[in-house]
């Protein structure tokens, strides 16, 4: 039985009538999380994680209609019955469980297995069929534990003031900057953070999660403070003009795919730090032969290779194609 | 071996200059005598002798992790290099241990008359002791080739600073024919500047490319115009009664040139020569293809000599009767040359003419018969330079004619290398013949990096199959092909193979049913034969 589809608009639930992160504008979408490859705008109405509500809010307006459901809690569509649980993608990240007639199926947005300390941990759970995504999915992406990263980070940057340089740390906005804010507060004293990275900060701290200060930087900020300073900035501000402020500074970039050497060297940064809010090959392993599904669809990331890796493993897996990206590589504004 | 991985991901990793020389030159100051030898010659094309192959690393690494050959082949098609694939496909190491990187390389080549067995026991011990970035430049140092932008320029002012010797002495004390096992840095560097080792060429001067018209360069009488050759730039020297031919990668290649043979009776002793080696029939130079039948062997058969005879185009003196005489104008060595090559009087070496004009005007349209000529354009050299050392700019330009160009349509796209890895940088493009597309050359360069990333996207999103690493893709869209020379091939569908060809813009304006034809493409070849093809 299908429980979801494949369509034009997304993956949808006839049963239940409502998609999931769908890309063209329906009636009733069930969000993972509020990344923008996932929440996209134009949609009637809205269904995500309690935690998700304001930053959807914050990214597609204060006029959409959105409801906010707690992990673990379920409500029903038609007699379809939806459920959210934890994908320790972001805060308020989800996998969205869908149950009809007993038969069961799993749509994991986007994942990660290691706790990064402000998502709620990844929860495996049992289905007949898990939707994954696979954007690490190749055997050379298998992350060090982030403690170590986050040390390496910590040096980066002392040897950069002991160099007299300012650190400029590359991050993606929502989810990757305040993992690195949560684990350098308690070593670095004070941040400067680009606009896109103070706006949701702001709304997170209002919000109560455990993140320290930070200041953001304007075009009055005199650049006395940048001097040996720890700044933080999407990806989107590299080779941009605004950079050039923060003179003399060392460029690192935390995201997964500084894995690879050449993806680094083509970047042009001082130093590349592979850490990602993604399952690494590994991750992606544990993560589908946990959920014990007979049946696999491989989304957006190597889909053919890890499809045809779990085939040989015996699992049925298939390669579908949807619009989701890496919200690294997406082109989009940020917030 | 720590200290080495360090130095090289620092010089990969940074783009400024300043950064990678203190870098060397820090690595130079404190690094163990007989690693810094082995890192003077990796880094200037010194190669240690391949005991262990890219197949036989691949199959070991296969084994250690159980992955099927498939996946391994997807992992290095997106890695985009071998050695940095198994780096990060092996578990972590079991046993660690450190040593020197000279212990490694010397173990290394001790393999060579091994067995497969012991071999393979090295390599899995080795790669059970290493953390994961000595085992990346480990297996770098087995598949060779570290392209990490390293300069010879920039390892030799390195040395310079580090050894406070001057960097054109520099440079010619560490070229020539040395092996890293027997000799250190300091014993190269305490050699006297000439006459210590008999094969050693000079550092090569080269030109830059002149933009614009050459008005700029000021009045006519003081430059030497020369056709540019396409040829491979070359030293000949005699000294000691021994002949040697370098080439301008610094190597060796004497024996790929047996034709030069009588020279080693005919030039005096304490003679350098500076020209190009081209292949050479009727008074013309034979199309770079027919040179490259002779590059990369060994042995050179009868066959290849007469069908691919070569010459030495000479244009410089660089030392007369043994003594170093670059810092002579070269109007001077110019005569010295001239009377030398007179007085040899073999068809094997020729001066390269000197076009005498006397207005810039009229020089401009003499460029224009270059092709005809066999040659890629015009040199300018000044007659009162000395022969400098490396690229500087000043004295020696070369004025190349406009490259062909054709636009035709992508149809294959592939991942790249390095730092285009997990891109789809590499294209194939073909033009029209009829309603049939000919693939007929593959092109690398010559898009900026956001137009790359625009292509690889597309690419991602328009692909229609996929062959191992390669996907074909909509034929959709059009490049301009830039390229410099044309010649007759029956080892491609076309008919044509094309020499540097690159993209030299997109062309988004240009819809598919306008490319060029194959006609089009046997029309240049026709126009370009001129140049006699073998």
């Amino acid at each position: 039985m299908n429980v979801l589809q494949f369509t034009d608009n997304g993956i949808y639930c006839p049963a239940g009538d409502f998609y999931i992160d769908p890309w063209k504008p329906v009636t009733r979408a069930v969000i993972t999380h509020a990344h923008a490859d996932h929440a996209r705008s134009g949609n009637q109405y809205y269904l995500c994680e309690n935690a998700t509500v304001p930053l959807l809010r914050l990214r597609l307006g204060n006029d959409i209609q959105v409801q906010g459901i707690a992990y673990g809690e379920s409500l029903f569509f038609n007699g379809v019955k939806i459920s959210l649980h934890p994908a320790g993608h972001m805060i308020g990240s989800a996998q969205i469980r869908v149950e009809q007639n007993g038969e069961v199926w799993v749509v994991s947005g986007d994942y990660k297995l290691e706790n990064d300390g402000l998502s709620t941990p990844f929860e495996p759970l049992r289905c007949h069929t898990f939707i994954t995504e696979s954007t690490f999915g190749l055997p050379i992406y298998r992350w060090a534990p982030q403690q170590q990263i986050f040390n390496h980070i910590v040096q980066w940057i002392y040897a950069n003031q002991q160099a007299e340089k300012a650190s400029v740390i590359l991050a993606y906005s929502l989810g990757k900057a305040q993992r690195l804010l949560y684990h350098l507060k308690n070593k670095i004293d004070r941040f400067l953070v680009h606009g896109a990275i103070a706006i949701p900060h702001e709304l997170l701290l209002q919000e109560g999660w455990p993140l320290p200060p930070v200041e953001r930087i304007t075009p009055d900020t005199p650049k006395a403070a940048f001097k040996n300073a720890v700044i933080i900035a999407p990806p989107s501000a590299e080779d941009h003009v605004w950079m050039r402020r923060f003179q003399p500074y060392a460029l690192g970039i935390c995201s997964g795919w500084m894995q690879v050497r050449g993806h680094m060297r083509r970047r042009n940064a001082d130093a590349g730090f592979a850490l990602s809010d993604h399952a690494d090959w590994p991750g992606l392993l544990d993560a589908v032969t946990a959920t014990g599904a007979e049946q696999v669809y491989v989304t957006h990331g190597f889909s053919s290779v890890f499809a045809r890796y779990l085939n040989e493993k015996g699992i049925a897996a298939k390669e579908v194609s949807t619009s989701y990206g890496d919200e690294e590589l997406i082109i989009t504004p940020e917030i | 071996m720590q200290q080495f991985a360090q130095l090289v991901q620092l010089l990969s990793n940074s783009t400024k200059t300043n950064e990678k020389l203190e870098a060397l030159s820090h690595y130079f100051a404190t690094a163990p005598e007989k690693d810094k030898s082995w890192v003077l010659a990796l880094f200037s094309g010194r190669r240690p002798k391949r005991t262990v192959n890219s197949t036989q690393l691949k199959t070991w690494c296969i084994q250690v992790t159980g992955l099927a050959n498939w996946l391994f082949d997807e992992c290095y098609h997106t890695v985009g290099d071998l050695a940095e694939t198994i780096a990060l496909l092996l578990p972590p190491p079991a046993t660690p241990r450190s040593a020197p990187l000279h212990y490694w390389l010397e173990q290394l080549q001790q393999l060579e008359k091994a067995t497969e067995t012991t071999k393979q026991t090295f390599i899995l011990d080795a790669w059970n002791a290493l953390d994961s970035g000595e085992r990346f430049v480990f297996n770098k140092l087995i598949t060779g080739g570290f392209r990490i932008g390293v300069s010879q320029k920039m390892m030799v002012n390195a040395l310079a600073q580090t050894y406070h010797i001057e960097a054109a002495i520099l440079s010619h004390m560490i070229s020539g024919n040395w092996d890293p096992r027997e000799v250190t840095i300091a014993n190269l560097l305490h050699q006297h500047t000439t006459g210590a080792n008999a094969s050693r060429p000079y550092p090569f001067y080269l030109a830059y490319a002149l933009e614009g018209l050459p008005e700029s360069l000021g009045a006519e009488k003081d430059w030497q115009a020369e056709w540019k050759w396409d040829g491979i730039r070359g030293q000949i020297i005699k000294r000691e009664n021994q002949l040697f031919v370098w080439s301008r990668g610094e190597e060796l290649i004497t024996e790929k040139f047996p034709e030069f043979t009588p020279l080693l009776t005919t030039l005096p002793d304490g003679t350098v020569l500076d020209g190009e080696i081209v292949t050479f029939a009727n008074g013309l130079p034979l199309s770079f293809q027919t040179l490259q039948t002779r590059i990369g062997r060994k042995n050179v058969t009868r066959k290849q000599l007469q069908e691919a005879p070569v010459i030495f185009l000479s244009y410089d003196l660089l030392e007369w009767e043994g003594s170093d005489i670059r810092e002579k104008p070269l109007a001077e060595r110019r005569a010295l040359l001239e009377q030398l090559v007179q007085q040899i009087n073999l068809p094997l070496l020729q001066l390269s003419p000197e076009i005498i004009f006397d207005a810039w005007e009229q020089l401009t349209l003499l460029r224009l018969q270059s092709r005809d000529k066999g040659s890629e354009g015009l040199m300018l050299k000044s007659k009162r330079a000395p022969y400098q050392v490396g690229r500087k700019r000043g004295d020696w330009w070369k004025w190349k004619i406009d490259p062909f160009t054709i636009d035709a349509v992508m149809i294959y796209a592939q991942k790249g290398h390095g730092r285009r890895s997990n891109l789809y940088t590499d294209y194939t493009f073909a033009v029209r013949d009829g309603d049939q597309l000919v693939p007929f050359t593959k092109a690398y360069s010559g898009l900026t990096d956001k137009e790359i990333a625009e292509v690889d996207n597309w690419v991602k999103r328009h692909s229609l199959e996929k062959f191992g690493p390669v996907r074909t893709v909509q034929p959709e869209l059009v490049f301009e092909i830039a390229f410099e020379g044309i010649a007759a091939s029956n080892r491609h569908k076309s008919g044509v193979a094309l020499r540097f060809p690159r993209i030299n813009r997109w062309r988004k304006d240009k819809p598919v049913a306008e490319i060029n034809t194959l006609d089009d493409l046997k029309t240049l070849l026709q126009l370009n034969s001129g140049q006699s093809n073998a």
